[in-house]
């Protein structure tokens, strides 16, 4: 699939990015470019630094050195950058996030109400669309609580749609799952893919990987060991480490 | 061997607990009656909770009954005042900024180690001779019209006691206001950080993240410890009967004086305090499982 085009415009710029927390440095000098449209996979073992640098990107960690520019915003100290790096970038969590206290309708009309100034009605169909693209439309009136994890995480990709996004960050997003609840998310990421959507991602599905994936990234003990194309990652890997990680997750 | 239940073989000790407890009471019962030579008479109580009043030709309440009202109306204006300090503090005290932090944490320490009693009457001096004068309170009975004091009458008593009953409301809700503070804190802290997050991701601003994502979920949380508290300061309104609110201990006191029945005043009064708390504590953990059953 990896064949839909992706422009020559780059839309995340991350530049010798370092970040520690307190004595640990979880990321070293971090040089990644995403192009308008690409999707790019994460993977790596726990605790290489994966899930920070994807929260870096849209401000929920703060990185220390080095520069990140999404979509000709710099995050810096100005919040206004940030709340606009926000708004067009979404992201779906491996807990899922949703808001237990609201009903699936109203996890998903909130940011376009209260961010992008939808009215309810707006807001209502529009979410309504987003529920029917992740296949839940008839769940709209119940609370989260009452879902399967599955139904939980599209509801939470259905609510980040509903920003309307430039960019969706997924981090783990089916590590929290049942494995029989994985394909149903995996379809719905493989339907989005579809659309152009830029995507990172940040999972240990490989299948998956390789049919969506335009760039690679391996990362161990903070850094990026490894940047390439699928064909080449799972083939033919350079280093090391990427072998020793790949052979492990994939002899099973 | 599976066992479904552990064998309980200690029932001497309960036995014994029993037994001891039994024998206090017959003990304290035949002190009273024997040695003391206490003649119990309780005849005089009705006459202290009713009294007949010739002028309107029916029963009208006696001090017990107007000690009673004040101390409801006392804990019912307290915690009212309470929760809203205390949750203006409490988000204070979660808030990133130092100062908010500071003068919260200023607040709830500086009560929270001194003596009720002791902040009672540091706070009543003040209260009494600068706040009550400039809400105007004493003037009111002669400034306003039957109406509003009939009002008035109904939701904090008699007007010419209204400035006494005020000072007795603010010593308490500032008093009580530490501790729904640290009920607020608690509960705003037990959203787990992912709701931020999620809250974030979408673009919420910090004070929305407030208004429509920490808050409705922190409040159901509050609740049931905010009820209880609100009995804690049924029990705790007695304290202020020190600086001469007239409320249920401190017409006991003089009930007791005027009387000299000091036993079977107190003892029947600890069984109105008694009652009126068991009473919202039975109808909080009723409403509590009300609302668990809705939720579900």
């Amino acid at each position: 699939m990896p064949d839909n085009a992706i422009s020559t415009e780059t839309i995340i710029q991350i530049e010798r990015v370092s970040k520690w927390f307190g004595d640990f440095q979880v990321l070293q000098d971090i040089d990644l470019t995403v192009r308008h449209g690409e999707r790019v996979v994460v993977c790596g073992p726990s605790g290489s630094g994966k899930s920070t640098l994807i929260r870096c990107i849209n401000r929920l960690e703060e990185h220390q050195s080095g520069r990140i520019v999404v979509d000709g915003n710099e995050l810096d100290y100005n919040t206004k950058h940030i709340h606009k790096v926000r708004c067009e970038v979404g992201m779906v969590f491996q807990q899922f996030n949703l808001f237990p206290h609201l009903t699936v309708l109203e996890n998903c009309t909130l940011g376009p109400m209260r961010v992008r100034g939808l009215t309810k009605k707006e807001a209502k169909s529009q979410a309504m669309e987003y529920l029917e693209r992740v296949r839940i439309p008839e769940q709209a009136h119940k609370h989260p609580s009452a879902l399967s994890g599955g139904q939980q995480q599209r509801v939470a990709i259905a609510r980040s749609l509903c920003m309307e996004p430039r960019i969706m960050l997924f981090d783990e997003p089916t590590s929290a799952l049942d494995p029989e609840m994985i394909k149903e998310v995996l379809d719905v990421m493989i339907d989005l893919a579809e659309t152009g959507m830029t995507m990172i991602c940040v999972t240990h599905e490989m299948g998956f990987a390789r049919t969506v994936a335009h760039q690679m990234v391996f990362m161990d003990e903070g850094r990026i060991v490894e940047n390439a194309a699928p064909e080449q990652f799972f083939s033919n890997p350079k280093n090391e480490r990427t072998k020793l990680f790949l052979s492990q997750i994939l002899s099973h | 061997m599976i066992r479904n239940k552990a064998p309980y073989d200690s029932y001497w000790i309960d036995a014994l607990v029993l037994f001891a407890v039994v024998f206090l009471i017959v003990y304290v019962v035949y002190r009273v009656n024997t040695v003391l030579v206490y003649n119990w008479d309780w005849s005089f109580i009705p006459g202290y909770l009713f009294r007949w009043d010739e002028e309107l030709q029916s029963y009208a309440p006696n001090l017990l009954m107007k000690g009673l009202f004040t101390t409801i109306r006392l804990a019912i204006w307290s915690i009212i005042l309470a929760a809203i300090l205390g949750f203006i503090m409490g988000v204070m005290r979660t808030s990133r900024r130092l100062f908010p932090r500071m003068l919260s944490r200023l607040y709830v320490e500086l009560i929270r180690n001194i003596p009720p009693v002791v902040f009672i009457f540091v706070f009543y001096f003040f209260i009494s001779s600068q706040i009550t004068p400039l809400l105007g309170l004493d003037n009111i009975s002669e400034d306003s019209s039957p109406m509003t004091l009939k009002v008035l009458d109904f939701l904090l008593g008699p007007p010419e006691l209204l400035s006494n009953v005020v000072a007795g409301i603010i010593c308490l809700a500032l008093f009580e206001g530490a501790y729904v503070t640290e009920i607020v804190r608690a509960g705003i802290q037990s959203i787990p950080k992912g709701q931020v997050e999620g809250g974030m991701s979408i673009g919420l601003s910090r004070i929305q993240l407030m208004r429509y994502v920490v808050m409705p979920q922190a409040v159901q949380k509050v609740v049931p410890p905010l009820a209880s508290q609100f009995i804690i300061l049924i029990k705790d309104s007695s304290i202020v009967s020190l600086i001469s609110i007239q409320e249920l201990t401190f017409l006991t006191m003089e009930v007791a004086t005027s009387t000299q029945r000091v036993f079977e005043i107190w003892v029947f009064v600890a069984g109105m305090y008694f009652v009126i708390s068991y009473a919202c504590a039975f109808g909080f953990s009723r409403l509590e499982k009300r609302m668990a059953l809705h939720k579900a």
